[in-house]
């Protein structure tokens, strides 16, 4: 049922949309034997913002943290099935590919704010160190751009030599997605990335990731419905490791096709 | 009569209000009495310490002047002084610091970042951990088996250093798997979320946040291996010597020698170990001056540690 759907979807978007990833039958084990998620199939379309939601413990974190291999830092942690990125048809999750390369082309924003305890600059430049990058003018003038893209650069163009943590919750999260930025990915992941933040923060996030969606990929988990209505192209509804539903997030809000993501939209089940 | 019951009078409120505050009233009780028990207990720690500061220093005032620690061991003791003990320490603590320093801070990082998590690993920290109690004078005879005969070093400020090295290690593991897993898990991930190797993140980041820890644990094991006396005595530490070690610095080229360290050599407790023991009471007085040096040096070492960690911590806010 559910692969018909998205097989469906996938002819219907392919004039406007293209795929950039997609999970193929993709199972996940945790190290204790938990069956995360079981058989996930999903795409990700270029330049959209796809919204996963569900109740806690449903995968959701889970299926996203399987796109940049973080799973690859706990021992024991098991795959099945694969992500595959295009135009090259890499499977991310494949033997062969080392998860770093992976985290080199797919960047990742956490729930809450975690900016190391460097300067602003060199929180935002660490990405490009880590590549090698040495030229000075070179990480200057890319802090800059990856700065401005974050909406933070007027903020603290007089003080980049500051602590991190001196900035306020918003602005640490904004430096978390600069840093995610200055590296040129082409997915980037957001893992409820406005949980620890209020309201204006909040919007402000969201504003940037729409801003965002121009250049690269989006994929983000949300447990706040009306954040995934508000940003997202497309909305997932996963339910205890499944892929209950996947659509154009105008269809699944007005109109969702299974019983169980019309209990999770309209409160009946969180 | 219902609205009695619904509607509490001024007095019934007041008579709650009268058991409530006993009732804290007795509470607070226990809070003040534990308080004043812990209070009893510190006092306890640091007036003996005090006391036996004190004592020390007044025992040993008259030698609180530059010759005490300008002039060789002597016959007379109001002219012997410190100077061979202290830059026996001294050169003792360089070798055992360049030793115990890498080693303990390498093993700690390997087991905390690298080592896979399996019984063997379990088994090497419970050994780890037990290796901090074994009583020092069993590794002044492992050194005297291993370093002095087997290796033929010798009862040199070599084999003293490597030996107080050994006895401190654990200490410096510990202090340093405990500084790394203070660092948070999403900093390690935010680290290799943008790509970082493991190396990457461990130099660039576990190192860097941990050094605040594993310097306070560096400096608590030198200053532990400060006043250890039962291993140096059993390598056999010399009681009596009126030279000191060729100087690691030379005036010519290459301008470092490492002929200091197989000479013979004694520390500072030796030293007031050897002052102590003699009959005569004039030398009791060195004793104690010495005594007092040692407390104070290792005071301002855990103060020096307990100042760095501050300053450094400051920057950090996880």
């Amino acid at each position: 049922m559910v692969s018909t759907l998205q097989g469906n979807l996938r002819q219907m978007d392919q004039a406007t949309h293209v795929v950039k990833a997609e999970s193929r039958n993709l199972n996940f084990y945790y190290s204790n034997g938990a069956h995360a998620l079981k058989g996930i199939n999903m795409p990700l379309y270029e330049n959209k913002i796809t919204a996963l939601i569900g109740p806690s413990g449903c995968g959701k974190s889970t299926f996203l943290r399987c796109f940049n291999r973080m799973h690859d830092l706990y021992p024991g942690n098991r795959y099945d099935g694969q992500i595959v990125m295009h135009p090259d048809n890499t499977n991310i999750l494949a033997d062969g590919v080392d998860p770093i390369e992976v985290r080199m082309r797919i960047s990742m924003v956490f729930q809450k704010p975690n900016p190391f305890p460097k300067s602003i600059y060199e929180n935002v430049a660490y990405g490009l160190r880590v590549r090698g990058g040495k030229n000075k003018k070179v990480i200057d003038d890319k802090v800059e751009h990856a700065l401005r893209g974050a909406a933070l650069w007027d903020e603290v163009k007089d003080r980049l030599d500051d602590l991190a943590f001196n900035l306020s919750g918003g602005q640490q999260q904004r430096l978390c997605i600069a840093r995610a930025l200055a590296t040129d990915p082409e997915i980037m992941l957001f893992d409820e990335p406005t949980s620890a933040l209020d309201p204006i923060a909040t919007a402000s996030i969201e504003e940037l990731m729409t801003e965002l969606r121009n250049k690269l990929t989006i994929l983000v988990v949300t447990h706040n419905m009306q954040q995934a209505a508000r940003v997202s192209d497309y909305t997932a509804y996963m339910y205890l490791g499944d892929l209950v539903e996947f659509s154009k997030t105008d269809d699944i809000f007005i109109k969702p096709k299974d019983k169980r993501t019309e209990d999770y939209i309209t409160g009946r089940i969180g | 009569m219902d609205n009695q019951n619904l509607i509490p009078t001024k007095a019934s409120v007041m008579d709650d209000l009268q058991e409530v505050r006993a009732m804290i009233r007795r509470h607070k009780r226990k809070d003040i009495l534990f308080a004043l028990v812990g209070l009893l207990a510190l006092m306890f720690a640091l007036l003996t310490l005090l006391t036996l500061f004190i004592d020390l220093v007044m025992d040993g005032y008259p030698r609180f002047n530059t010759e005490f620690l300008s002039e060789f061991p002597s016959r007379r003791a109001a002219h012997a002084g410190l100077l061979s003990a202290w830059v026996g320490s001294l050169l003792v603590m360089l070798v055992t610091f360049l030793t115990a320093v890498p080693m303990g801070v390498a093993a700690g990082l390997y087991l905390e970042e690298y080592a896979p998590k399996n019984w063997f690993s379990d088994l090497i920290e419970i050994n780890v951990a037990n290796l901090a109690g074994v009583p020092s004078i069993v590794y002044g005879l492992l050194a005297l088996g291993l370093f002095v005969y087997g290796l033929d070093f010798g009862q040199s400020i070599l084999t003293a250093g490597l030996t107080l090295g050994l006895l401190i290690l654990p200490i410096i593991i510990v202090s340093t798997r405990e500084a790394i897993r203070a660092i948070p898990t999403a900093i390690r991930e935010a680290a290799y979320a943008v790509g970082a190797t493991k190396w990457q993140v461990v130099k660039d980041h576990v190192l860097k946040y941990s050094q605040g820890g594993i310097l306070t644990g560096v400096i608590i094991g030198m200053a532990r291996a400060l006043g250890e006396t039962a291993p140096i005595i059993t390598i056999g530490a010399l009681t009596f010597i009126a030279f000191l070690p060729p100087s690691p610095i030379g005036t010519e080229a290459p301008f470092v020698n490492f002929e200091w360290l197989s000479s013979g050599f004694t520390v500072l407790p030796i030293q007031m170990f050897n002052w102590l023991s003699r009959p005569d009471h004039a030398f009791h007085i060195n004793a104690a001056a010495t005594g007092a040096i040692i407390i104070l040096v290792t005071l301002l070492m855990n103060g020096t540690a307990i100042w760095l960690r501050y300053k450094i911590r400051k920057n950090i806010k996880w």
